[in-house]
């Protein structure tokens, strides 16, 4: 027979014999010390050295190496449960972080020997500094020392009763998290009756030593005050009526919240938030081809192509210009000329499936962009120098509240309101439901009845519509368009921002985008670690939470339902000889 | 799920527009053809009519296309392996190619630093050789890390998850590779041997480089080796019939994860000779260098058949004349300024008019429509 071999165990087995702590010490400790390594000669701990957290304290760049140490011990205390004595599970703990700041001792060591710089960019004096408190070379012991202490005590943190563990890690996330928006926190601050305050707790970058310590305090007094199951618990003890009461005025909040958002924000801050409605609007439009009709479109950045030149060359007072329309009078012919193209490009898809359809939209995105770059096109679309001097949709004086980005943030959000709207009430119509019934299984939906070519249509139509809708704004927020802004990586964030927030999920895209588009933008100093966050969130999420932060109903029941369904795997498991 | 609820007004609102929706497919499709048709007999009728490009010019496009069909025929080997046994596009097959070229890279530095590369010719060989064999282990060993942490755990999941994850794979690689090694673009070492022509008598009218011998003749071989493994070996009878059938290959003692697991190590592998050989006729990488010959590379295993060995050689040599001859012969006589920008649209034209048309691809089965 081929190949007749007891697969190894996958998971890795949790230690149960009191001997195994050190292997398990030994492994964990591994793992952390390679994602430590990683982080260093990623350039990340480098690059973020110079950002402190804690003014004259701590820097970011050390924040990630502590965090490294601690995963360390804590992983080995996890690992080990309960059964390991106190002493072990500390012992293991620092053996764990002893190996992993070992292997940067190992690194710092062979980078005074060997030239590490020719292949690794950031293997240079300036990281061994940041590994060894400014020593240099010489102190290459300082990682390792520094990891064994960490990782002991990330042990007996473990160790400690729950109420006091879990005030500890809040507060200690706390600080983290303060820390990174400290300045979004401080410069509105600034400009108020606060500033004094904002001088105490805030430095230039990060927080000082006070302001960590209360962040540290609020954290631990009061993330235990209200977790999260506690208020869920709680919320579920309401009965409907009581929760209707409730719900209407944290609405109200919430709305007024979004309303008024723009309003203390700098005009940097207000190009993010704008641009993050953008991406809820067309999050919410692909959410109709992907997210109900299951049709996986990475072609999206097509369709805003198209409502993006439609309205660069309908409105432009510059060169390409052809009409010097308004904004409003062209936003309506580049929505239907999007979803024109929707039906165009979606008429030779319509028999495909699954990753194949991907692929192919993929390749109508490609085209479109070669071609609006070309020189083919270049006496209509101006190749690569683009469209420029595209009016703002209202014409009002600078010193406005509507000046700028804020009327796009409105305008934004009044469109992905309506998208969301019309998407809400959609999916309970007919068509919703023949979307949905496509999307489980093409073939009973065909025999029940459903015409697949209309259904399929009309999505691709509704998502150009809205992908050119968005392409239409996009175009006057920044007020030119360019062969080099319709890149793939459009289709890519809005496809990942509806699987990160929950496919069929309307809040799920509002916080995909949040998290995917906005905390990337605002955090300007790591953007050049932005696509490698990005990549790490999206595996993390399918392998851990592939229905997405807030999924919808079916979502979460379609994810577990797969799940259970029968594995070829298992079959091997059975038969294999014992 | 209720369209049955009202059986009559769904057919009699449905029965008009469906046909007429089912006529304007049809007239959609066929102007579709007449279209490419068209660019193609006249667009080439034209051009050879000029009389604008010597033969030695299209000897060269040819050859060119040879070479380059050689590089996406063993990148698309990869993704034909995978799919044939995980019915998965593998998103990032392309990063592992570009980080199969930069392990040839600085395999390559260290050995120019030793002369090894410009010594003789025998040496340069020697050289190249132990670059592709670098390459093709890094490329392994970086997908075998990718497939145990980001699709293994997926195996049951929708394919849909699977897809996602692999294009987090695919960013995390390029952005992994900048992070390491910047963000500039690396001249690849020059072998000097490789730019000379082929004296030789009777090739000589084929105007090939030492380069082209090198690239098509590897490629080749390497194919050949892999076609004689999957059809010969106990290995690659396993891989055979786990793509066939998982749970019956299962129960025929096979170990999947094995198969699976050997099945990614050989695309990579491939993929990665396939950089080191991209680096040597190009001379230039950076962190996002395996992107588009990636894509362009599933083109051509969707051309040959994806799930089909031969099918992905074939379908990379098409590609590749295509995509060389092709903006020349195609669009030049049609007036078109600068056809050489619209080599990738023609590939990704010829991906959609495949998908369309001929879904099975030039020697595979239907995968599309049925299995997909």
């Amino acid at each position: 027979m081929t190949a007749v071999t007891a697969p190894p165990p996958t998971v890795a087995p949790i230690a149960s014999a009191r001997d195994l702590w050190l292997s398990v010490a030994i492994r964990t400790g591994l793992i952390a010390g390679a994602t430590a390594l990683y982080l260093c000669l990623t350039g990340i701990v480098p690059t973020f050295d110079s950002r402190p957290l804690i003014r004259d304290v701590i820097t970011l760049g050390q924040v990630a190496l502590v965090v490294a140490f601690m995963a360390a011990g804590l992983g080995t205390a996890i690992r080990l449960g309960t059964q390991a004595s106190p002493g072990r599970t500390v012992l293991g703990g620092t053996v764990a972080g002893l190996i992993a700041g070992a292997m940067l001792s190992a690194l710092v060591l062979l980078g005074s020997v060997v030239d590490l710089r020719a292949m690794f960019l950031h293997a240079s004096p300036a990281l061994w500094n940041v590994l060894t408190f400014e020593m240099g070379t010489s102190g290459f012991w300082v990682p390792a020392a520094v990891g064994a202490v960490l990782g002991g005590l990330a042990a007996a943190i473990w160790l400690l009763p729950g109420a006091l563990r879990m005030s500890l890690l809040a507060g200690l996330a706390m600080v983290l998290v303060m820390g990174l928006f400290a300045g979004l926190l401080r410069a509105p601050m600034l400009s108020g009756p606060l500033s004094g305050l904002a001088r105490q707790l805030f430095a230039a970058e990060g927080l000082q030593p006070i302001g960590a310590l209360l962040s540290f305090a609020a954290g631990a007094i009061l993330v235990p005050l209200f977790r999260p199951s506690r208020i869920r618990a709680r919320a579920q003890r309401l009965s409907r009526e009581q929760r209707r009461v409730t719900a209407v005025p944290l609405g109200g909040v919430l709305l007024l919240l979004v309303l008024l958002l723009p309003l203390g924000l700098g005009p940097f801050v207000a190009q993010v938030v704008a641009l993050i409605a953008l991406y809820v609007l067309m999050g919410l439009g692909l959410n109709i081809t992907l997210g109900l009709a299951g049709l996986l479109d990475l072609g999206f950045v097509a369709f805003f192509a198209v409502g993006a030149y439609t309205v660069g060359l309908l409105t432009s007072t510059g060169e390409y210009g052809i009409a010097q329309w308004s904004f409003w009078a062209a936003v309506p012919v580049a929505v239907v000329i999007a979803m024109l193209f929707g039906v165009v490009l979606g008429l030779p898809l319509l028999g495909m499936r699954g990753d194949y359809l991907a692929i192919a939209t993929l390749g109508f995105g490609e085209i479109i962009r070669i071609l609006a770059g070309s020189d083919l096109l270049k006496p209509w679309l101006g190749g690569p120098r683009g469209i420029t001097n595209i009016p703002k949709p209202l014409d009002v004086g600078p010193d406005s509240f509507l000046a700028g980005p804020n009327q796009i943030y409105y305008i934004a959000l009044a469109c992905a309101a309506v998208i969301a709207f019309v998407a809400w009430r959609l999916r309970a119509s007919r068509l919703g439901r023949a979307w949905i019934a496509i999307r489980e299984d093409e073939d009973v939906a065909e025999a029940l009845g459903v015409n697949l070519v209309q259904t399929k249509i009309l999505a691709y139509m509704l998502g150009a519509a809205f992908a050119g809708l968005g392409g239409a704004i996009f175009a006057s927020l920044y007020g030119s368009v360019f062969p080099s802004s319709i890149q793939l990586l459009v289709s890519i964030n809005v496809v990942a921002i509806i699987i990160v927030g929950g496919m069929g999920s309307i809040p799920g895209v509002v916080v995909g985008a949040i998290v995917l588009i906005g905390l990337p933008e605002l955090f300007r100093e790591f953007s050049e670690y932005r696509f490698l966050f990005y990549g790490a969130v999206l595996i993390l999420m399918m392998r851990f939470r592939p229905e997405g932060l807030i999924p919808s109903r079916i979502g979460r029941q379609e994810m577990h339902h797969d799940a259970a369904e029968d594995d070829p795997l298992t079959a091997t498991a059975a038969v294999e000889p014992s | 799920m209720t369209p049955m609820q009202t059986p009559t007004t769904w057919a009699e609102r449905t029965g008009l527009t469906e046909r007429l929706l089912d006529i304007g497919i049809a007239v959609f499709l066929w102007a579709f053809r007449i279209i490419v048709l068209f660019v193609v007999v006249v667009g080439s009728l034209l051009t050879l009519a000029r009389g604008r490009y010597s033969i030695e010019v299209w000897i060269d496009l040819i050859v060119g296309g040879l070479s380059l069909g050689a590089i996406y025929a063993l990148i698309a080997l990869g993704y034909t392996m995978v799919y044939g046994i995980l019915r998965m596009i593998n998103f990032a097959h392309g990063e592992i190619f570009m980080v199969g070229a930069f392990a040839g890279f600085f395999t390559g530095v260290y050995l120019a630093g030793t002369g090894l590369l410009t010594a003789s010719p025998l040496s340069a060989v020697v050289g190249i050789a132990i670059m592709i064999l670098m390459a093709m282990a890094v490329a392994a060993l970086v997908a075998l890390i990718a497939e145990r942490i980001a699709y293994r755990p997926l195996r049951n999941a929708p394919r849909l998850v699977l897809l996602i994850s692999a294009i987090g794979v695919s960013f995390f690689l390029q952005y992994t590779v900048r992070g390491l090694f910047g963000p500039g673009i690396y001249a690849y070492p020059s072998v000097p041997f490789l730019a000379e022509p082929v004296d030789l008598p009777l090739l000589s009218i084929l105007r090939l480089k030492w380069l082209d011998v090198l690239v098509i003749g590897s490629a080749i071989g390497m194919m050949l080796a892999l076609y004689l493994f999957v059809m010969r070996s106990r290995a690659g009878t396993a891989i055979r019939a786990v793509s066939e059938d998982k749970a019956t290959a299962a129960l025929m003692g096979i170990d999947v994860n094995r198969a699976i697991v050997t099945t990614f190590a050989i695309g990579a592998a491939m993929a990665g000779a396939a950089g080191v050989l991209y680096g040597l006729m190009f001379r230039q990488i950076f962190f996002f260098s395996g992107f588009v010959p990636g894509i362009k590379a599933f083109t051509a295993a969707v051309l040959g058949g994806i799930g089909n060995i031969p099918g992905a050689m074939v379908g990379g040599f098409l590609l590749g004349e295509l995509e060389s001859v092709g903006p020349t012969l195609f669009l030049d006589g049609l007036g078109v300024p600068s056809p050489n920008q619209l080599k990738d649209v023609i590939a990704f034209t010829i991906l959609v008019l495949v998908l369309i048309f001929r879904p099975q691809g030039i020697m595979g089965e239907r995968l599309s429509r049925s299995r997909a």
